[in-house]
């Protein structure tokens, strides 16, 4: 697959600037019949960006774009679909109430002659599109609202096919898949690569990159940094590629005391995400919760915090065995979850950054449940210092930060609450790379103060980097305990991606 | 104010956010109004035209300002016209039976906190859109009026009952309430912890509930507190004529939510003031007089609200947008 044919659609000297920001600057890609061609970066790097482009959304500031090696204009995402280019978002833009069938051919259903939708022929070609991709097992008269993500995610591909797709750009299509519907995704991928179309395949997962692609571009910046052969680079390569420095220099995992035992997990259960998980935590302890999305790790953190209660199991901290049935209650353990979505659960938007930082310690900002704003700047004063928080001032409104210094508002708000078990998920997704470190640091600094930390990440190299301890998850249970020291990002990831686990099939 | 001592953010930036804030919108919309419609026509600015427009309006503004901290937990009250008639009703029916004074007055406000923690209830902890909760609500309680009522007006009042035409130190009672009911509401939902969590949980429900907020809790506080005044509304309005007519303004939910948004409050929910909420329904009686005044049908009254609405709420969406550009 990696001998050299032209390339069905090729883009060079692409800029695009907005207020502001030059997202892309005088990027070149390009990729070829029956090939997959990774993209990657760090966020903020220029994906996105370069995506839209691709799929008609943005028009580059300058730059060509050629088809089959003539120029063409891809002015709007109808232009773009006639070109060919049919693109995967994360968040499938599939109508729910819709049967599969009517998603497939939403805006183009075989017509009969009297102008009448001719239900038949559109079911049929449905099904036969379907066997195409190998799914015999989907009713195309079921509602898309039914379906899991895995099988909707098809329906998105075979709704791409149905425009006689030749190049297929993917976002992220495997953030939100269990372990066995990523399988069944790698082999439609494969699939169509045999039969000649294009893939454009962002992930932020380097091990399927190895898996899946011929060739990867990285992006930095909105530079272009390299396109090389797969077979030509590794990890250590690409990470550096995408940072631009050595990652030893990211994680600056410092000594901590490792204390008692603050929090203890026994076979806690809340199905069908949450399976019996057991594990223990101690005071000065970073540990490690490594799996793909869909693994049960964020379903367990909320389990722990009494967003979703237990079902069954126990949970002990300090020994003493302790029921969490709201936030409220987690909160008043000294528990604190910084979630993994900012947006949805962690900032109120529209609300000042002092307001932001003081919410979860409001009772201790006021007196006789009246807020004493004087205590209440002084603690955004303290915090915006702390975690060098870039804002105009602490009324600014959160909404206008950046992701790393909404991410570090959440933390802040969380850290005001002294908590003694952090557990954090996701700590650093979508924030840039001097805004990682900075959390990485005050991690470091928090487990030397003896807190106890549970973090969840998707990031192999943070995993490995920050983690004295490393459980890995998979179909709502814990498959793998590592030490720091005998952790390999290849064993990790074995363990993560193994499909031994019957019960991650459920989903 | 101590926060000045800690951070005092750069004075151009608070001047120009006071300036461009709704509230000084408002204001300076009202003092226009009053200066261009004064010139036009000075009966406009006669004291028997401001009192009338500033008497007769004084309940609109009490009660939106507590519709303000239900929209502002992101929900609404529709019923909340026909409830002003209901506990304007049942005040007048008690003291036609004899019932003291102040029972008059307090049962009602007592009645119409009862009713909004039904209401606040059902949003609350079943999970039903309070839209669709206070619409019900609406069409049982003007079912119900007409019913018990069958139309009638409530008529021999007893002396001592007129709470809206007494005065104290020369100022008449429902500006007195007015006024002080919104500087009380507004230093209230600055300072206190619920009021806090109020913006909390319209902002954003799941990031308030794991902060430690009970987003349930909160929801069924704000209507519960919108009830008190909407009861003390209802008193206002039911003593402010000699007689009490057993329909409301027609419209009046509209009128009282009109207030809300054109007072900044966000539709959306997590935004908005109380002060800009009594300005706002200050401003709408204004314009209702001033067509009078100069010359225009009052009809177009509903168009001028809608007017107003429609351009509160684009640029509270264009606002929004902007600050998730930014």
């Amino acid at each position: 697959m990696t001998e050299p044919s032209a390339p069905l659609l090729s883009l060079s000297g692409i800029t695009k600037t907005f207020p502001g920001v030059r997202a892309l600057n005088d990027v070149r890609f390009d990729v070829r019949p029956g090939e997959v061609h990774a993209l990657l970066g760090e966020n903020g790097a220029g994906k996105s960006t370069l995506i839209k482009i691709l799929s008609g959304v943005y028009r580059p500031d300058a730059g060509e774009i050629t088809l089959d090696g003539k120029p063409v204009r891809l002015a709007s995402p109808q232009d773009a679909q006639s070109a060919g280019i049919a693109t995967i978002y994360q968040e499938l833009l599939l109508f729910p109430d819709l049967t599969v069938a009517e998603n497939i051919f939403m805006g183009h259903a075989p017509r009969r002659r009297i102008g009448g939708i001719d239900w038949q022929a559109m079911r049929r070609k449905a099904i036969e599109l379907l066997a195409s991709l190998d799914i015999h097992d989907m009713d195309v008269d079921a509602l898309i609202g039914s379906l899991s993500v895995g099988n909707r995610q098809r329906v998105e591909i075979a709704k791409a096919l149905s425009h006689n797709a030749r190049v297929l750009i993917m976002d992220e299509p495997t953030a939100a898949l269990t372990e066995h519907d990523v399988e069944r995704l790698f082999d439609i991928v494969r699939l169509l690569r045999e039969r000649g179309v294009g893939i454009v395949y962002i992930s932020h997962r380097l091990e399927e990159v190895f898996l899946l692609a011929d060739r990867v571009t990285v992006l930095r910046d909105g530079d272009h940094i390299a396109t090389k052969q797969v077979a030509e680079t590794d990890q250590d390569d690409l990470i550096e590629m995408m940072v631009g420095r050595r990652i030893d220099a990211l994680f600056p995992k410092g000594e901590a005391k490792i204390g008692e035992v603050v929090l203890e997990a026994r076979n806690v259960m809340r199905p069908p995400q949450t399976n019996g998980v057991s594990l223990t935590l101690r005071s000065g302890e970073i540990l490690g919760i490594a799996g793909l999305v869909g693994s049960g790790r964020t379903e367990f953190a909320q389990v722990l915090f009494g967003i979703t209660p237990l079902t069954e199991g126990e949970i002990l901290l300090d020994g003493k065995p302790v029921s969490i049935t709201s936030p409220e209650q987690a909160k008043s353990l000294g528990i604190a979850y910084v979630p993994e979505d900012r947006g949805q659960h962690g900032v109120v938007r529209p609300m000042p950054l002092v307001e932001n930082v003081s919410m979860a310690v409001l009772s201790r900002v006021s007196k006789r449940s009246f807020i004493d704003r004087g205590s209440e700047r002084a603690l955004a004063e303290e915090s915006i210092g702390k975690f060098s928080i870039r804002a105009s001032g602490m009324d600014q409104i959160v909404g206008k930060l950046s992701g790393g210094n909404q991410q570090k508002v959440v933390l802040s708000k969380w850290l005001a609450t002294e908590p003694r078990i952090l557990i954090m998920d996701e700590p650093t997704r979508g924030i840039d790379v001097g805004a990682k470190a900075e959390i990485h640091r005050l991690m470091s600094a928090l487990a030397a103060d003896g807190v106890a930390i549970m973090m969840i990440s998707s990031e192999l190299p943070e995993v490995l980097g920050m983690s004295d301890r490393i459980l890995v998850m998979r179909g709502g249970r814990i498959v793998s305990e590592v030490a720091r020291g005998e952790a390999t990002q290849s064993g990790i990831a074995a363990a993560m991606m193994s499909d031994a686990d019957p019960l991650a099939e459920a989903g | 104010m101590t926060a000045a001592t800690v951070q005092a953010p750069p004075a151009s930036s608070m001047l120009r956010r006071a300036v461009v804030s709704q509230e000084m919108v408002l204001l300076l919309a009202i003092v226009t109004l009053f200066v261009v419609v004064g010139l036009i026509n000075p009966r406009f600015i006669a004291e028997r035209n401001l009192s009338s427009i500033f008497l007769g309006n004084a309940y609109v503004a009490v009660a939106a300002i507590g519709m303000s901290m239900v929209i502002i937990t992101g929900n609404i009250d529709i019923s909340v016209g026909s409830l002003i008639g209901v506990l304007a009703t049942l005040s007048g029916s008690l003291a036609i039976a004899g019932a003291p004074i102040i029972v008059c007055w307090l049962v009602p406000i007592a009645a119409g906190m009862l009713v909004t923690a039904g209401m606040g209830a059902l949003v609350a902890y079943l999970r039903i859109p309070s839209i669709v909760v206070t619409l019900g609500m609406l069409s049982i309680l003007k079912g119900g009026l007409i019913s018990v009522t069958q139309g009638e007006w409530i008529t021999d009042l007893p002396a001592g009952f007129f709470l809206a035409q007494m005065r104290l130190f020369g100022v008449p009672s429902p500006i007195w309430f007015m006024g002080l009911l919104t500087i009380l509401a507004a230093w209230w939902m600055r300072q206190s912890e619920t009021g806090r969590s109020f913006y909390a949980v319209g902002g954003n429900v799941e990031a308030a509930r794991l902060s430690g907020i009970n987003p349930e809790r909160t929801i069924m506080k704000a209507f519960i507190i919108h009830g008190f005044f909407v009861g003390i509304a209802a008193v206002l309005f039911a003593t402010q004529l000699s007689v009490i007519q057993s329909t409301v303004p027609a419209n009046l939910e509209l009128t009282i939510i009109t207030a809300s948004v054109v007072g900044g409050v966000s539709i959306l929910g997590g935004v908005g003031t109380v002060i800009g909420s009594t300005l706002a329904a200050i401003l709408i009686a204004a314009i209702a007089s001033a067509m009078i005044f100069v010359d225009l049908s009052p009809f177009w009254m509903r168009a001028v609200q809608g007017v107003l609405i429609l351009a509160t709420v684009l640029a509270d969406l264009w606002r929004r947008q902007r600050q998730r550009r930014g």
